[in-house]
């Protein structure tokens, strides 16, 4: 087991349960809303992530805002690292700087393929994968070394976590996957998007032996549209019939303000369950563009 | 082209096996007198003498040759006749050669002998191809049950599936292709060997793949 040198891991070490947040910094040169979302979110979560060009669209660089809402803000961050867009090279480079910055948790993915994002023609690199870029992590923060061997002066400290596919089908191979990982030094895991208890309790049952910390996660629906791309489009992702129709019928109601106020009810509700019946140590809310929906379902969570 | 792996690496994933049929290739690697009739010839000596002194013990070996290893219908008429008195077969052809003999034979073990370099020029007839290898230079067969994540897996991982992975199919071509990594889950657990689907692949060595490349068929 590794120190804990984040907020984040020790809140989760002191038997808190925890909750982190998620920022999304877009194609924009400007910090105002992932600065705004951060300042919504202090007080409520240990930590935010924000996130590495995520479904392959490029944008703003994470480590900037993951800087700056720790100094600004007050806020700590998990800087979330993919292998696609950076060799071996530019992860160390990117992973000194972070550490001169006083980045605490680093969240090791391997991130979606180019081909399906805002800039398909891209070469990916894939130089590792998430595994082996654990492996490197660890290597650095407990060795003091590159994967080469190479010393490297004043390591960084960090706390490093993993992604889980928590509706993974088949689910056996993500878990002895998952196993590999917390082999090589994992503090803890966030999982995708979960609308359904019964499958995140066979989750957090198949993990239960690794020993590592989970923290599931909730992406509350902003609009009607969101719900119909995820049941669309992301594969996977299984939104029960009711939770569905609970959206949709809160949209003819009252539009907007009514689909927010369902979507507290419904993701508090979850939230209170799974603290309740599941082992996890805590929840990651990724309601990026409508943060200010954190504090109620945390409220409502009890 | 292909490099011999060393041989304490084949011995090793020989392992315990009693019947061993050692096929070589008389395509590409044969050409090259790396795969041929004689190269198999010399490495059935090779393994008997090695698997005597170090294991104390006498494998039983077959040898053959098929035409060309990465046409399953040659290889099913050399194959098929033996294949039920062997526990795995050791090509000596390239990563393709293995990958078509481990489709074939699901339940046999079927080991690398080569390390695939790089694959030359070759005229291919029309029709549907599926890349099987990439020539990565170490070749990594035996732990994945026949099945190449290097070529196969979109983002060639070494330790996967990734998150994109959906039943069964992967998030590159919007889900219709299979994922690579699910494959080898199947194909090891069916073979009741799991413990290979976990074992740690470290950062691959990119030197073998660099391009443009050279080797020389003497050990270059
Ligand atoms: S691991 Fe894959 S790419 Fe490398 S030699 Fe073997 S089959 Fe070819
Ligand atoms: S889904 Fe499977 S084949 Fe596709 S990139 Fe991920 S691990 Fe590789």
């Amino acid at each position: 087991m590794r120190q804990a040198y984040s907020e984040l891991m020790k809140e989760i070490s002191a038997g808190k349960f925890v909750y982190t947040g998620e920022l999304e910094p877009v194609k924009t040169t400007s910090l105002k809303e992932v600065l705004e979302g951060a300042q919504t979110l202090k007080g409520h979560v240990v930590a935010v992530n924000v996130t590495d060009n995520p479904t392959a669209f490029a944008y703003m660089n994470a480590l900037i805002p993951s800087y700056v809402i720790q100094r600004d803000v007050g806020v700590e961050a998990v800087y979330q690292m993919t292998v696609r867009d950076r060799n071996r090279i530019a992860l160390l480079s990117d992973i000194l700087a972070a550490g001169a910055l006083g980045i605490k948790n680093i969240l090791a993915l391997s991130g979606d393929h180019t081909t399906v994002g805002d800039t398909p023609q891209a070469k990916p690199v894939y130089d590792l994968d998430s595994t082996t870029f654990v492996y490197m992590l660890s290597k650095i923060v407990d060795e003091g070394v590159d994967l080469n061997g190479n010393r490297v002066e004043e390591p960084p400290k960090f706390n490093v976590g993993i992604a889980a596919n928590i509706n993974a089908d088949p689910l056996e191979p993500e878990i002895l996957k998952l196993e590999r990982k917390v082999k090589l030094g994992v503090d803890f895991i966030q999982t995708q998007a979960v609308y359904d208890v019964e499958r995140a309790k066979r989750f957090m049952e198949a993990v239960d032996y690794l020993n590592t910390p989970v923290l599931i996660g909730l992406a509350p629906f902003r609009s009607v549209g969101m719900l119909d791309w995820m049941v669309k489009f992301v594969p996977g992702i299984a939104v029960p019939e009711e939770v569905q129709e609970r959206i949709r019928l809160a949209d003819k109601r009252g539009g907007k303000a009514a689909v927010l106020e369902e979507n507290v009810e419904i993701f508090g509700d979850l939230a209170r369950e799974l603290k309740k019946t599941t082992r996890a140590k805590g929840l990651h809310l990724m309601a990026i563009g409508f943060e200010h929906i954190v504090p109620r379902i945390i409220e409502r969570a009890g | 082209m292909v490099r011999k792996k060393p041989m304490d690496q084949i011995l090793a994933m020989i392992g315990e096996c009693k019947n061993l049929l050692i096929l070589g290739c008389d395509g590409c690697a044969g050409v090259y007198q790396e795969g041929g009739r004689k190269q198999v010839e010399l490495m059935k000596t090779a393994i008997e003498m090695a698997e005597e002194v170090k294991k104390g013990r006498k494998v039983n070996i077959l040898t053959d040759v098929v035409e060309r290893q990465c046409e399953s219908s040659f290889c099913a008429s050399v194959v098929n006749p033996v294949i039920h008195n062997v526990d795995a077969i050791l090509s000596l052809g390239c990563g393709v050669g293995v990958q078509v003999l481990a489709d074939m034979y699901p339940n046999t073990l079927i080991i690398p002998g080569h390390d695939t370099m790089f694959i030359g020029v070759e005229d291919r007839e029309s029709g549907m191809f599926h890349e099987l290898c990439k020539a990565c230079g170490s070749c990594l067969l035996y732990e994945t049950g026949g099945i190449c994540p290097v070529a196969r897996c979109a983002k060639s991982l070494l330790n996967g599936p990734c998150g994109g992975q959906s039943k069964g199919k992967c998030e590159v071509g919007g889900w219709k292709k299979d994922c690579a990594w699910v494959l080898i889950y199947n194909r090891l657990k069916d073979r009741e060997r799991l413990d290979l689907f976990t074992v740690f692949r470290a950062p691959k060595d990119f030197r073998e793949m660099q391009h443009p490349r050279e080797f020389s068929a003497s050990g270059g």
